[in-house]
């Protein structure tokens, strides 16, 4: 079970230099999580184990990294016992040093108005090709539009700025680009723009 | 030489009985859309939204520019609700670069940002007046929206692109007299609107054209994501000023439009009464306001983010809650933005809503969803 | 002779023909009165592709009133408008549409780009699907600066393009 927290440098300092006398008080909060976020963690954690990573606990914003294999069976188990019921935002990041894409899930809750604060961040990374033909390479992720109806728009967007393919997604036309666009898909970072 | 049409715009068989329609670009009812509708007689068998003809790739700017100078192009999407749209951004780069405002900014920016509520929801009330054959609707609120572009140009000089949130603050500070002008117009603007229930929402025509279409039922609004009017008409108590509340709505008494129909009706009235509620807002917080102080926390000039990190900070705009997702990976520019808009989040329900509709009712359906194109391609 | 030449399939062409010819027969003494009510006749194409919309619109609220000039005024068909406003950016998808919009409006017409990215892209100088200025897909009369235009500006370009029409030849479009 790992639970790693991303914390800011600037609170990781006054952690370091403990024997200050003044700022006693301000150091041990950033230490100590918030409550019920944790316990939102905890429970996927519990359920998932080692599948599941978590990103970071901070208030209001919890963090799971998941595994492509198992993001279906983690939003499932999300939507059904935490009780998030809506996508906020599917939105891709480009990291070609690793030669992954993340896709990025914000989901939130309308129903549970305990949850009306909190933003659950599921992301997953698919493997991401250097000269891609979006829809036909290895650069595919399942959909989650089974589970969450609302990321139907979301993932087509996806899939033409970055070539990510939702696998049983029912309609994976192009949307936002114009219909003869044969360039890279626009938002991977070796497309570059004009004069930058 | 030859020239071969886009597959796009390529010409469509017509089946016998059932028949394709473009609704847009180029069509007095669309904006900056098309609508691709299947139409059996009078009635709406399937449609498809075709967004995208305002696609700018302002994310892909994003990742050029650095914190400040990404300010005016962000607030383009909207720009008469321009304080909105920039809000989440200039809220998330606070977190990034880690900035504190100072308390008398963030009054000056909840007065900017409940004023560009009610510019915007003007804007749209004309548009949908118009749209829906109702000239005056048009006249009226597109009148009445000038004395608040008035007091917004008093405030930070420009018409409708203020770009005047910055990390930090706010670009300047009030001018001089600025709290009396302010209360008088939003006093003569609140007496204004109230008008208008006479003349358009106890309209029986309006009502027949509106009520009982397009019915948005509270799972369904909750299932596709809704947000903003949407939602809130279909029954939901959502509004990010009261469940999350951002800079100083925590001190302000909010109050939430609901309304339980979930028809084009309830969703062209909600809009309405949220403009009483940001007037009251609006004297709550010139009452509230420090009357001295900094309003902007000076910055470096290359400010630089620290370390890889992530936020995700939403805002209630005008048309609903509107994220911004923002990675950084300790450089001056960010390494992604992601504007979540609200019109985007809507937009899946058009199809669901006109699928057995009268396609006369299709202006109806479509603009009551407070869809704003060039936001929603970004 | 005449009766051979008209057939009741091709009248339309040659009744078209014959206002060509009368027009090119009575230009110079009425080229004037031509060009005057080609200037109060300027009613835009309904169609919306930028931000610049917001001004547009409020070009024709209670405070500006542009129709008080008899010109901009909101109308539906294609077919019996003769003004283009380029209401701010043109995108890769928006481009051909515009085109075809320009050339299924019958002659005269005229362009009128406003907003700086209708100009020459603005803002949008560097986005991988904004053209750079509309002038590579359609002729552009009169240029209207301003991001977006104040109500005043447009004004102030539709008198300008008035001005431009009264010093044309009437002929120009035949």
């Amino acid at each position: 079970m790992s639970t790693e927290t991303e914390n800011p440098p600037a609170d990781a300092k006054p952690e370091v230099a403990t024997p200050k006398p003044a700022a006693k008080k301000p150091e041990e909060t950033p230490i100590e999580l918030p409550a019920f976020e944790k316990s939102i963690s905890d429970k996927i954690v519990e359920k998932f184990g080692d599948k599941v990573e978590v990103g970071f606990v901070k208030e209001d914003r919890v963090r799971i990294n998941v595994g492509r294999e198992n993001v279906h069976d983690v939003a499932e188990f999300i939507r059904d016992e935490l009780n998030y019921d809506h996508v906020e935002s599917v939105s891709g990041v480009d990291y070609p040093q690793d030669n992954e894409i993340e896709v990025v899930y914000h989901l939130g809750s309308y129903s549970d108005s305990s949850l009306a604060r909190q933003i659950l961040v599921l992301a997953t990374r698919a493997q991401r090709e250097t000269n891609p033909i979006p829809g036909n390479d290895a650069t595919k992720l399942p959909t989650l539009r089974d589970v969450f109806y609302s990321v139907e728009f979301h993932e087509r967007e996806v899939f033409e700025m970055f070539g990510v393919f939702f696998e049983g997604h029912p309609d994976n036309r192009r949307l936002l680009l114009p219909e003869d666009w044969a360039d890279l898909p626009p938002l991977r970072k070796d497309f570059a723009i004009k004069g930058r | 030489m030859t020239f071969t049409l886009p597959p796009g715009l390529a010409l469509q068989k017509v089946d016998e009985r059932i028949m394709t329609l473009n609704v847009g670009p180029q069509h007095p009812g669309s904006g900056h859309m098309r609508i691709i509708v299947q139409i059996d007689g009078d009635y709406i068998v399937a449609c498809d939204p075709d967004p995208g003809y305002v696609h700018r790739g302002e994310e892909k700017m994003a990742e050029y520019r650095n914190y400040i100078t990404n300010i005016p192009h962000l607030e383009r999407p909207v720009i008469h609700d321009s304080c909105n749209v920039l809000y989440p951004y200039v809220l998330g780069a606070e977190e990034i670069l880690g900035i504190e405002v100072p308390e008398r900014a963030k009054y000056v920016r909840v007065i900017a940002s409940e004023l560009n509520r009610c510019i915007y929801i003007m804007y749209w009330l004309a548009i949908y007046g118009i749209f829906l054959g109702h000239s005056t609707m048009f006249m009226w609120p597109a009148g009445d929206r000038e004395l608040l572009i008035d007091l917004m140009e008093k405030m930070t000089g420009a018409r409708v692109t203020h770009a005047h949130f910055v990390p930090g603050g706010v670009r300047n500070d009030l001018p001089p007299n600025f709290e009396d002008v302010c209360l008088r117009q939003v006093n003569y603007f609140e007496k204004r609107i109230k008008e208008y229930a006479a003349v358009f929402y106890d309209n029986p025509i309006l009502i027949s054209r509106t009520r009982d279409t397009g019915v948005l039922s509270r799972q369904d609004a909750i299932k596709y994501g809704t947000t903003g009017s949407v939602l809130r008409a279909s029954g939901v108590d959502y509004d990010l000023r009261v469940k999350e509340p951002y800079d100083v709505y925590d001190e302000l008494d909010v109050h939430t439009n609901v309304m339980k129909e979930g028809d084009s009706y309830a969703r062209s009235r909600i809009p309405w009464l949220d403009m009483m509620e940001s007037c009251n807002i609006i004297r709550q917080a010139l009452q509230k306001m420090p009357k001295s102080g900094s309003v902007r926390t000076k910055l470096k000039p290359n400010p630089k983010g620290k370390g890889l990190n992530s936020v995700y900070k939403r805002v209630e705009s005008g048309r609903g809650s509107l994220g911004c997702y923002i990675v950084s990976d300790g450089k001056t520019e960010p390494y992604r933005v992601k504007l979540s808009v609200p019109s985007f989040r809507n937009l899946i329900a058009l199809p669901n809503l006109l699928r057995g509709e009268k396609l006369g009712n299709m202006p109806s359906v479509y603009w009551s969803l407070n869809y704003w194109p060039v936001e929603a391609d970004r | 002779m005449l009766k051979d030449l008209v057939t009741p399939e091709n009248a339309n062409v040659f009744i078209g023909k014959l206002g060509d010819i009368l027009e090119k027969a009575i230009d110079k003494p009425l080229g004037y009165a031509i060009n005057w009510g080609r200037i109060w006749s300027l009613w835009p194409v309904h169609i919306e592709t930028a931000c610049c919309s917001v001004e547009f619109g409020a070009a024709s609220s209670p405070r500006y009133d542009v129709e008080r000039f008899g010109i901009i005024e909101a109308f539906g068909s294609l077919r019996q408008c003769d003004l283009v406003v380029v209401q701010g950016t043109i995108t890769r998808k928006m481009a051909p549409r515009l085109r075809l919009v320009y050339d299924q409006m019958p002659e005269p017409k005229y362009v009128i780009a406003m907003g700086a990215c209708a100009i020459t892209g603005g803002l949008y100088f560097d986005s991988y699907n904004v053209l750079p200025g509309i002038d590579g897909v359609i002729p552009v009369d009169v240029y209207v600066p301003g991001c977006p235009p104040r109500p005043e500006t447009l004004i102030q370009g539709c008198i300008l393009l008035q001005e431009k029409i009264k010093r044309m030849k009437a002929r120009k479009f035949v």
